[in-house]
């Protein structure tokens, strides 16, 4: 099962929630950090690290003996990766999202594979918790990419937690894609609605249920609470704001470290989750 | 010879767009007789990346053999280069405007692109 941690509005708790449910849970579990432009899931998890890999790409060289500048692949890539003009072919591989289409189409076989460089992933252990989180290479602008390697380390059999990025476009699409279930993390302001409400519509055309979880709960206002009351969706849990908790947060120290009192109420969301998962009827 | 100019409009008097890749249009002048062919880059402007490649694809695969604009980028500059397009940027005001600078040999081309590549 793949219970995802997304939220739109940035800094509103996704990992401190995501962190917290991991650690709560009797069973273990996995945690897949996949802001891989600003990872810091580790922080919180102190993992003894047993794995380090570089990842690649693989993106199209050309073999200029071989090309008949026939075009396929210059047709084919949506990206503009790769272009012929006249008897001159171009690659731009900073562009190239390895889908390897080019190289399916090249009937003369002129395309060789090359590699670039994506980032690290690294892997390990916290308890009974497997770690795993990608770290992109400074300057690599796509981050999919990676994140798209960082799920293939979800074990079947396991519960993957994964931590989102924040806002919606591709980097948080490529990791809630394929959830079983989302918790939305937001808070209780005119910010947090507005782009909970953008991330509400982003899973709704990825037809992936979700829950919210209003941190800092306290303080704003309540128009989150009408809107989700509105639009039928589960409020799970309320996070109150507490001087102890960012007390603790800014040590680096977990929720549940903080507070373990909230172990519970974390369990009991998991098999609400689970019963509403269930509830859901799949195509 | 035809010059691709990066406009905001259709017409000569229309004023150069600052932007290669996402330009409105560009203009195929013919510098002896002021003729021109209208070229829209609509479908440019909706490209989520690689505007600048498609764009230098399309002016390189009308016949233009100059570009005149406001700013190139890189990916644009290494097309244009291997199509062995010449590139003058830092070009402003209407399009028969900069065409006249160029009848009178004003004109300098780049030798590099003269903006970064943006993403996103």
């Amino acid at each position: 099962m793949i219970i995802s941690v997304a939220s739109g509005k940035g800094g509103t708790g996704k990992t401190s929630v995501a962190v917290a449910l991991a650690k709560s849970l009797e069973e273990p579990a996995q945690l897949l950090d996949c802001d891989v432009e600003a990872p810091n899931g580790h922080i919180f998890m102190k993992p003894q690290w047993e794995k380090k890999e570089t990842v690649y790409l693989q993106i199209p060289k050309v073999d200029e003996k071989k090309c008949t500048y026939c075009r396929a692949c210059s047709q084919l890539c949506q990206f503009k990766a790769i272009l012929v003009l006249g008897e001159t072919i171009l690659t731009f591989p900073e562009m190239c999202h390895a889908c390897g289409g080019c190289f399916l189409v090249c009937d003369p076989k002129a395309l060789i594979p090359d590699k670039k460089e994506l980032g690290e992933i690294e892997e390990g252990w916290s308890g009974t918790v497997h770690f795993v989180h990608g770290r992109l290479r400074v300057g690599e602008p796509m981050s999919p990419p990676l994140i798209r390697e960082v799920k293939k380390r979800i074990k079947k059999d396991t519960l993957a937690i994964l931590d989102a990025p924040p806002g919606t476009s591709c980097p948080v699409i490529q990791t809630v894609k394929g959830s079983d279930y989302t918790i939305l993390v937001t808070e209780p302001t005119p910010f947090g609605l507005y782009d909970l409400k953008l991330a509400v519509a982003a899973l709704g055309t990825l037809n992936i249920p979700c829950g919210v979880i209003l941190n800092r709960a306290d303080v704003g206002d309540h128009q989150v609470q009408t809107y989700l009351q509105s639009e039928g969706i589960p409020l799970l849990m309320e996070i109150p704001f507490e001087r102890r908790i960012a007390e603790g947060y800014a040590q680096g120290k977990s929720l549940v470290e903080i507070r373990p009192e909230l172990k519970e109420p974390f369990q009991k969301l998991f098999v609400e989750i689970k019963g509403q998962i269930k509830k859901k009827p799949y195509e | 010879m035809k010059i691709a100019v990066s406009s905001k409009g259709n017409t000569l008097d229309s004023e150069i767009d600052p932007r290669f890749g996402r330009a409105g249009f560009f203009l195929l002048v013919d510098p002896e007789t002021m003729n021109f062919e209208v070229i829209e880059n609509k479908q440019n402007l909706q490209l989520p990346q690689g505007a600048g490649i498609q764009a230098a694809q399309t002016v390189v695969e009308r016949g233009a053999k100059m570009v005149l604009t406001g700013n190139c980028g890189p990916k644009a500059f290494k097309v244009l280069q291997a199509a062995g397009v010449k590139v003058a940027v830092g070009i402003s005001g209407s399009i028969q405007e900069a065409m006249n600078k160029y009848n009178s040999g004003k004109i300098d081309f780049a030798e590099a692109p003269n903006v970064e590549g943006h993403w996103g």
